[in-house]
């Protein structure tokens, strides 16, 4: 579903991602570990098409499409979501009526009319019991005042009001007590099938108890310098990103 | 043919306008109001039009105004409009008594002076001049300061009629009054309208004051407001400006208030070329409370100036301002917020915010916040900000689906909605949020109608995207 090949980012011109190469398929759990400033987010960020970024080199194909040329908006229609690291609080527009544009929007998208209102709650309904959020917190602005835990538990409840065929959870976890923590992880479960495919960012190894990646990748100096199983967010727990640094080629 | 006058060369016109006109210009003062006239008038010969050179004009210049000739008109036009029955103002359940200026002459089909059954009095200041010669006087020029510029001073000496409202003591006037100013004249009128507003004791009055253009007619007015709000006695006031964009509106308000009184002022302005609306608050007594709120959305080569002076002159008040705006295209938009605590004004309470988005480089903003205070004990705070729309906002929202015209009028609306949401009358509240969505999308035309009043009163309008409350 998601194809990255040789992709080469800088910011102002400062080269971040140097060369990176990622491939996920439908059904699967991909986590990307690795120390701070190392890209992960800016790989988040490139996928969905935020702007400020240089592409110097390389690809993102998704569904078969080349992906870079698009604005984010139909990226999203497309059925990619990015779970912010840090969600954007935007005073004056109600966390209800922001859902009930962007839903309306992806169905346009794909040609059906919009969703009449009482099935809207309803269905907004069904999805904060998912991620437990409180019913006053979509009655909010969106984000605006709402504790850490909050913001990230209403990027899940996001996540399953637009059901997207691709996930990236930028660090979903950080800042999370263990039973957020537990709560955002059931709902990320919940939400799997074996259509749809997730990348879980993150910096430590906890999330994933929860959440139990096909596949592990640890991203290191803009590039990713491991792949492997489960097993391979263990053994960085033990030894430390340091391994990596001594494993990497430079 | 025009003639290019500068403001001097209108200054003579002016003066000498006035002298050959002087008996029917105050054909029915009292001999107080007629001295207070020549007083004024005196102090306009004297001081001239404002000009760039003052601190209170640095930004807002009134030269390219007077490039253009103007004409008084010294008593009301014979023919009577048709449309005095377009302009009542229909918004579903929303009942308001409409009195109307019409080229700055008080428009009725009989009588100029109405009593409510409450006894309210509304209708033609000139009128009332003449019937509560007593009542009007007691009020009548008592809190405008003719120094303050040459505009004011020439009000004073110029103004023949505009609106009057009496609220006697407890009277709570159940219906909104809407004073409606329209302009429709195909030569350029130079206008000045004084309005009086008289609130009682513990009396309640919402007033909706809406500012429009017939038509595409160059004008250049000059209105002067007074609204004196007794000893608990509560305001509501709505000041709504869709003029045309060769208009010229330079609003000054004195507001004056005693002990324990209310007022929520609020000046949404969606259209107009050059509109300074200054604003002036008397704290008279203590436990009062001052709203002073404004919206303004400019474009093209507007210029808006908005100016609040908020005197705190007793202990134990409340004043809150907040101001916002939206600067598109060559627009341009000042305000300058002051804030006086004096020296026994102690427990006042008093912030002030002026907020801009400014959306292109060739917008220009000046805003400067000024707090002057002299007593010790207070609460005070003010802040100005110049930005953009948030980048980081705009990217979540489009990460969502939303495209990026959506996302901007998103972003606009919500930013414009914290000053709408203030308007205490939901139906008011409601055609106004409209009108706004409209305004953004640069839909709203200068109506040919009531702005209150767009052409499809049964549909309200609609975002393509749906940001209705559900
Ligand atoms: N706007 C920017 N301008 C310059 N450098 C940036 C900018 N944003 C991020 N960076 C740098 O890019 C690198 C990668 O950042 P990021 O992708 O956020 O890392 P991670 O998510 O892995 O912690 C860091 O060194 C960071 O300082
Ligand atoms: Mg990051």
């Amino acid at each position: 579903m998601l194809k990255i090949k040789n992709l080469h980012v800088s910011i102002n011109g400062k080269q971040i991602l140097r060369g990176l190469n990622l491939e996920v398929n439908r059904g699967e759990v991909h986590a990307i570990m690795g120390p701070n400033g190392t890209g992960k987010s800016t790989l988040a960020n490139v996928i969905a098409g935020k702007p400020g970024y240089h592409i110097d080199k390389g690809e993102i194909i998704f569904k078969g499409k080349n992906i870079l040329e698009l604005p984010p908006e139909v990226r999203a229609q497309e059925g990619i979501f990015l779970g912010f690291q840090y969600p954007v609080e935007i005073p004056g527009v109600s966390m209800t009526n922001f859902m009930r544009t962007a839903v309306n929007e992806h169905r346009k998208y794909k040609g059906l009319d919009p969703m009449p209102a009482g099935e809207f709650l309803k269905l907004m309904k069904e999805k904060q019991q998912l991620v437990e959020i409180h019913a006053k917190l979509t009655n909010r602005s969106v984000n605006e005042g709402f504790s850490g835990g909050e913001k990230k538990k209403n990027e899940i409840f996001q996540m399953a009001m637009l059901e997207p065929e691709l996930a990236i959870l930028d660090e979903t976890d950080s800042g999370l007590d263990i039973d957020a923590l537990k709560i955002v992880a059931n709902g990320v479960n919940k939400l799997k099938t074996k259509d749809n495919a997730t990348i879980v960012i993150t910096h430590y190894q906890r999330l994933l108890d929860y959440i139990v990646p096909d596949f592990v990748h640890i991203l290191f100096d803009g590039k990713i310098v491991k792949s492997g199983g489960k097993e391979l967010a263990l053994i960085l727990e033990e030894k430390g990103y340091e391994w990596i640094k001594d494993e990497s080629p430079n | 043919m025009e003639t290019k006058y500068n403001d001097i060369i209108f200054k003579e016109k002016v003066v000498s306008l006035f002298e050959q006109n002087r008996a029917q210009i105050g054909a029915n003062d009292t001999t107080r109001m007629s001295k207070e006239r020549d007083v004024a008038f005196k102090q306009f010969k004297k001081v001239g039009f404002p000009n760039k050179k003052m601190e209170a004009w640095r930004n807002t210049n009134l030269k390219d105004v007077f490039a253009y000739n103007y004409n008084i008109q010294f008593s009301p036009a014979d023919e009577k409009p048709e449309l005095i029955e377009a302009f009542q103002c229909n918004i579903h359940n929303f009942d308001t008594q409409t009195i109307t200026l019409y080229n700055g002459w008080y428009l009725s089909e009989d009588k100029h002076l109405i009593t409510l059954p409450n006894g309210t009095i509304i209708g033609s200041l000139a009128q009332a001049i003449k019937e509560y010669p007593e009542l009007v006087q007691k009020h009548y020029n008592k809190y405008t300061n003719i120094e303050e510029n040459g505009l004011i001073a020439l009000n004073t000496a110029f103004s023949q009629d505009g609106i009057f409202i009496y609220v006697p003591d407890n009277v709570k006037t159940y219906k909104t009054i809407q004073m409606v100013n329209i302009l429709d004249k195909e030569d350029n009128l130079f206008i000045q309208n004084r309005n009086l507003i008289i609130v009682g004791k513990n009396a309640k009055l919402t007033i909706l004051h809406c500012d429009d253009s017939y038509n595409y007619s160059r004008s250049f007015t000059n209105t002067v407001t007074e609204v004196f709000i007794d000893e608990g006695a509560e305001v509501d006031h709505y000041k709504l400006q869709n003029l045309n964009d060769n208009s010229t509106l330079i609003n000054t308000t004195y507001f004056h208030q005693e002990l324990q009184s209310k007022l929520t002022t609020n000046s949404i302005t969606l259209n107009g070329g050059l509109i300074r609306n200054k604003i002036n608050v008397v704290l008279n007594g203590e436990g009062g409370e001052a709203n002073v709120f404004g919206v303004y959305l400019v474009d093209k080569e507007q210029h808006i100036d908005s100016q609040v002076f908020v005197d705190h002159a007793k202990a134990n008040c409340n004043s809150d301002e907040l101001f916002k705006g939206i600067i598109d295209d060559n627009a341009t938009a000042v305000f300058n917020g002051h804030i006086l605590v004096r020296k026994d004004s102690q427990h006042t309470n008093a912030s002030q915010t002026n907020r801009n988005v400014q959306l292109t480089d060739k917008a220009t903003v000046y805003t400067k916040p000024f707090l002057e205070i002299y007593a010790d004990d207070v609460k005070c705070n003010h802040g100005a900000t110049i930005g953009q729309l948030d980048e980081e906002a705009l990217f979540y929202i489009k990460s969502r689906g939303i495209g990026d015209y959506d996302a901007r009028l998103l972003l606009l609306y919500a930013f414009a909605a914290e000053v709408i949401n203030k308007i205490s009358i939901a139906t008011l509240r409601e055609s106004i949020d409209d009108l706004v969505k409209k305004r953004l999308r640069g839909e709203l035309a200068i109506c040919d109608q009531c702005v209150l009043q767009c052409k499809d009163q049964e549909n309200t309008y609609e975002f393509k995207i749906d940001i209705s409350k559900i």
